[in-house]
């Protein structure tokens, strides 16, 4: 019966879930102890209230719910024991946070806890209002706290001080109330009171401007004088951390100054001594030593410029970093990074220190160091720093690859004075971790390469080489594929040699193994290895890899039965603009790539409009169902490489690098990959920019993806290239066969009955097609009451507009039109199916008629 | 107004996370607010990058744009989390300083003495921090403190025995 004799059964308790030896038999001892604690709290029972709590609060920390405990929390604080306020105010800053309603009644108890008579239950109150109160509390109990904060003992003044720190977090507004008590707690002699006054005063000063100045004149100079004084005192057990007197009031005294000093030349002009004393005396063997050091450092660095001091501050830094603690060198990494806006001179003098910490055995100090490298780069330091970096990268972790290679990259784009020192540096990166490469930065190396014609020649046959060593870094093979792809012909040829390399003898039939088939542009001319790729071609028509199956076929049909465009499509690309590219990456610029030589032939996007259906039938340039990787989102060049690569090295291993050539084919023709993003106004500008229509020579305007992605394809942009494709008029049995793209289908037809669809695609949206169906009746009754119904299945969403009548005319005499919009959230691998369902009247007879539409085009 | 640069100076401790070498949580303190839900991914991540690191790095490990200062003593890593730019050194002392009053009060601290009296260390730690600030540098106030308040709760639990004694020997 005794209500205190609760320890012994949360003991138990604990034993008993200690002893669990699953996590199945875990819950069910807590689910029969909530149980219980469940039944006591709706019968109300007052004796174990206390003990229930603690054992609900062991179970909280378990991970379990126990937000049914909420209010027992609030019973205990409000009655009138001691021992049951401890526990329950402990409860309610365990099982509750600030957010939650519940707390708003506990206000009136913590008011009056915090007028109790009893100091420790003020105590408790204090601590629960510090530790958890909103912003309504805080402004109800603001005066009690402020009140407290000059109360006669000590230890309520420092809970009250760092209360108050809470409230005016919560509502900065109250900060002025406080200013005046707080300066009071700064001339007092108990540690506690001082450490607390002083966490106070720099929290006021960071939210009132007012509160600054008012301390910047009152209390410089007796937090200096305190600063004097405990960094001179003698040995005081009580405080004594390894020698020294109160480190954490040594902190705060420093942290307050450097508040004080910030901006302002006389208050640190009254605390350079001190700062000098500290920065010289501080015992630097044992980490409290440390902890007041780094602060001091701090200190120097923000307040008004001695440049004495600062010399001492960087030199405290230097001996850190070569301290032998890892920890000491972390904080060293760490504040030379901020030291590096005050005086990047002095931190150079580190570099190779530096240097060395990013090849450290510990990650948070490798990161660190990184960064602080990544800082120091300069035009005169570039090129060994870089050197360092990528000679690192051979040997790092894997893990910490990502970030080295991402920082190298970015170091070696920010820096490169030319071209050919960029590309060699790119293409060492690639060639150790091009794995880690992101998309957009070999992108960027593509359009700088496209634009060096002077490199075109070393740069590929550079690749050439890097590619027999490092086959399996996947960045580097796109590129190289792509490059082989542009200037192939410059590598057998050693076309372009510069002075420093050496030839090189490739044949046409090396470069073809190197790739299997990297496949030149100009299809005329390869001669004797145009067998090979047809072969490679034919082998792939029946890949499982659709998107290689895909392409395969549509290779396969451009060498056999279009002659006469083949090779305008396989035109050298043009060269890449890299304004429009780097503003593009900037984001700010739309994406077209507009292109001043070449002869390149503008595929519009043919992304699904039926006026481009003789186009997209042939090739098929739709490609919606192609998987678009790791979309970044409306990259051009992912574009014209259109393809992932991973799948081809991890599943084909052997043959990944036909592979790699098919991704070269498939580039050409991958114009039309729908890539993420699009933005209307490029749409505009491509409208705007052709209106010069019919000659291919003249359309030099490759779509860029964004403007793909929009199926943006205005008519305008397809139908003059239409035009000039029709012109060469592939047969038509050769459109069924390619895999149509849009055509209008034949729905449902009976002796009575048609029912035509037209497709389109919604702008900007892949997954909806918009269906036009059209109702032509064929009897010769007139039908009227005609409704039309469809049902689809789950990944389909449809949308049935209203039509445009009920009454169909007969013998085809007129028709009745609908739209219906259908979503398909598998788009890309589920083609459309929809079920119909038409009842009209025929002479006033009911007439039902059902049917399943499967017949609708493939990559809808 | 300060700059920039001061104005990230919020000093505050954001949490208190006492994990168990295998994962066990043993005591958490939250200043900021967390919901129950954060925190249980925090702790599960906090594990997971904690409890794996070798003995010889540095105690410091960056984490959502925080940096958790942690130190192992015995089978328990004790870890505050603090903003990017704080005094990682000072908050090893603040672990330190917990420690020590732990194993004062418990008398050479274990893993069992904070699990069987999981309420203590949480008493304890309120007389050391309020709203993720310290609030007390010296061990012995603390002591002082505690044992005020324990005798509180012992004298109320004999007052409390002594009536129920009464009250069972009047009803005999």
């Amino acid at each position: 019966m005794n209500p205190f004799a609760s320890g012994t059964r949360l003991r138990d308790m604990i034993r008993a879930i200690r002893a669990c030896k699953t996590a199945a038999e875990e819950r069910a001892v807590v689910r029969k102890e909530c149980a219980a604690i469940r039944s006591a709290v709706s019968e109300n029972d007052n004796e174990y209230r206390h003990r229930n709590l603690a054992k609900l609060m062991f179970i909280h920390m378990l991970g379990y719910p126990t937000h049914f405990g909420q209010m027992e929390c609030l019973k205990l604080i409000a009655s009138a024991g001691f021992p049951e306020k401890r526990i329950g105010y402990l409860g309610l800053m365990l099982l509750l946070d600030e957010r939650q309603e519940v707390l708003m009644l506990v206000t009136n108890s913590l008011k009056q806890d915090l007028n109790h008579t009893n100091q420790y239950i003020v105590g408790l109150a204090l601590c629960a209002l510090g530790n958890i109160c909103s912003a309504e509390m805080a402004r109800d109990l603001a005066p009690e706290v402020e009140r407290l904060v000059q109360f006669r003992d000590p230890n309520i003044r420092k809970k009250a001080a760092l209360c108050s720190i809470r409230i005016i977090k919560k509502v900065p507004d109250l900060a002025e109330n406080f200013i005046n008590p707080a300066a009071g707690l700064l001339k007092e002699k108990h540690h506690g009171v001082l450490i607390t006054g002083l966490q106070l005063c720099i929290d006021l000063c960071t939210t009132s401007a007012e509160a600054l100045e008012y301390f910047r004149k009152k209390c410089t100079e007796a937090v200096v004088k305190s600063l004097k004084d405990v960094a001179n005192s003698p040995y005081a057990p009580e405080y004594d951390i390894s020698g020294i007197t109160d480190p954490f009031l040594h902190i705060r005294l420093l942290r307050f100054l450097r508040i004080l000093g910030h901006g302002d030349a006389d208050a640190s002009d009254c605390m350079n001594d001190i700062l000098a004393q500290v920065a010289t005396k501080t015992e630097s063997n044992k980490n409290a030593g440390n902890a007041i050091l780094y602060e001091c450092v701090e200190t120097i660095m923000s307040i008004e410029d001695n440049s004495g001091l600062r010399v001492l501050a960087i030199n405290i830094l230097g001996r850190f970093l070569s301290n032998r603690d890892n920890n000491i060198r972390y904080v060293a990494l760490n504040m030379l990074m901020r030291a590096i806006t005050v005086d990047t001179q002095a931190v150079q003098r580190h570099r190779a220190t530096i240097l060395e910490c990013v090849k450290d055995s510990d990650a948070s100090i490798r990161k660190r160091a990184l960064e602080l490298v990544y800082l120091l780069v300069n035009e005169s330091n570039v090129k060994s720093l870089t050197k360092e970096l990528i000679e690192y990268l051979e040997v790092s972790d894997q893990d910490f690859k990502g970030d080295l290679t991402a920082k190298t990259c970015s170091i070696v784009e920010k820096f490169s004075t030319d071209k050919i020192w960029y590309i060699d540096q790119m293409l060492k990166v690639l060639s150790e971790a091009g794995s880690f490469v992101k998309d957009e930065v070999w992108h960027a190396l593509i359009v700088v390469i496209s634009n060096a014609s002077n490199l075109h020649g070393y740069t590929v046959r550079s690749l050439y080489k890097a590619v027999q060593t490092s086959g399996d870094q996947e960045s580097l093979v796109r590129v190289a594929v792509w490059c082989i792809g542009e200037y192939g012909e410059m590598l057998v040829n050693n076309a372009g040699m510069l002075g420093i390399e050496e030839p090189i003898t490739v044949t046409e039939s090396d470069a073809v193994d190197v790739i299997e088939i990297a496949i030149k542009r100009h299809i005329s001319d390869l001669t004797t290895q145009a067998m090979r790729i047809k072969d490679i071609i034919v082998q792939y028509k029946g890949s499982l890899v659709l998107e290689l199956q895909q392409r395969s076929i549509e290779f396969n049909s451009v060498i056999q039965k279009h002659q006469n465009i083949r090779s305008l499509l396989v035109e050298k690309m043009p060269v890449l603009d890299e304004a429009t590219y780097s503003g593009r990456r900037a984001g700010s610029l739309p994406a077209t790539i507009s292109t001043s030589n070449g002869a390149a032939i503008n595929l519009p996007n043919g992304v699904a409009k039926p006026s481009a259906a003789p186009l997209v039938d042939l090739l098929d340039l739709s490609s919606d169902d192609a998987p678009v990787p790791s979309s970044s989102g409306g990259d051009f060049l992912q574009d014209l490489l259109g393809v992932d690569l991973a799948p081809a090295l991890s599943q084909l291993g052997t043959s990944q690098t036909q592979k790699s050539g098919t991704d070269v084919l498939l580039d050409l023709l991958s114009i039309g990959t729908p890539p993420a993003q699009s933005s209307p106004s490029t749409s505009d500008i491509l409208s705007s920019s052709l209106d010069n229509k019919i000659s291919v020579n003249t359309l030099q305007r490759l779509s860029s993806p964004s403007a793909l992605s929009g199926q943006a394809s205005l008519p305008a942009v397809g139908s003059p290239v239409m035009d000039l494709l029709d012109g060469f008029a592939p047969n038509p049995a050769a459109r069924e066969d390619n895999g149509p793209a849009y055509p209008s289908i034949v729905a449902f037809e009976t002796n009575s009955l048609k029912i035509m669809f037209n497709f389109s695609k919604a702008p900007g949206n892949p997954q909806t097609t918009i269906i036009q169906a059209t109702f032509t009746n064929k009897s010769p009754n007139v039908y009227t009451d005609f409704i039309f119904q469809a049902a689809v299945p789950k990944f389909l969403q449809l949308h049935l507009d209203p039509a445009s009548g009920n009454t169909l005319a007969a013998s085809g005499d007129g028709s009745i039109t609908q739209d219906l919009r259908v979503t398909n959230s598998q788009h890309g691998k589920k083609s459309l199916v929809m079920r119909t369902r038409i009842s009209y009247k025929v002479n006033n007879k009911e007439v039902l008629e059902e049917g399943q539409i499967n017949n609708f085009p493939r990559g809808l | 107004m300060l700059s920039d640069y001061m104005l990230l100076h919020v000093f505050q401790i954001h949490f208190v996370l006492l994990i168990s070498r295998q994962g066990k949580v043993r005591l958490t303190k939250w200043y900021s607010p967390y919901t129950q839900k954060e925190r249980t991914k925090v702790v599960r991540e906090l594990s997971g990058l904690i409890l794996t690191r070798g003995p010889k790095l540095c105690n410091f490990v960056e984490w959502r744009g925080f940096k958790v200062v942690y130190k192992r003593y015995a089978s328990l890593y004790f870890c505050m989390c603090i903003n990017q730019d704080n005094n990682e050194l000072e908050i090893l002392e603040v672990i330190h300083h917990f420690v020590e009053i732990l194993d004062r009060y418990f008398g050479s601290v274990c893993e069992l003495d904070l699990i069987f009296n999981f309420h203590k260390a949480y008493y304890i730690l309120d007389e050391v921090l309020i709203a993720g600030e310290l609030q007390e540098s010296s061990k012995k106030t603390v002591h002082r403190l505690i044992d005020a308040q324990d005798s509180l709760v012992e004298a109320a639990k004999e007052q409390a025995s002594s009536i129920s004694n009464m009250i069972a020997q009047a009803t005999k």
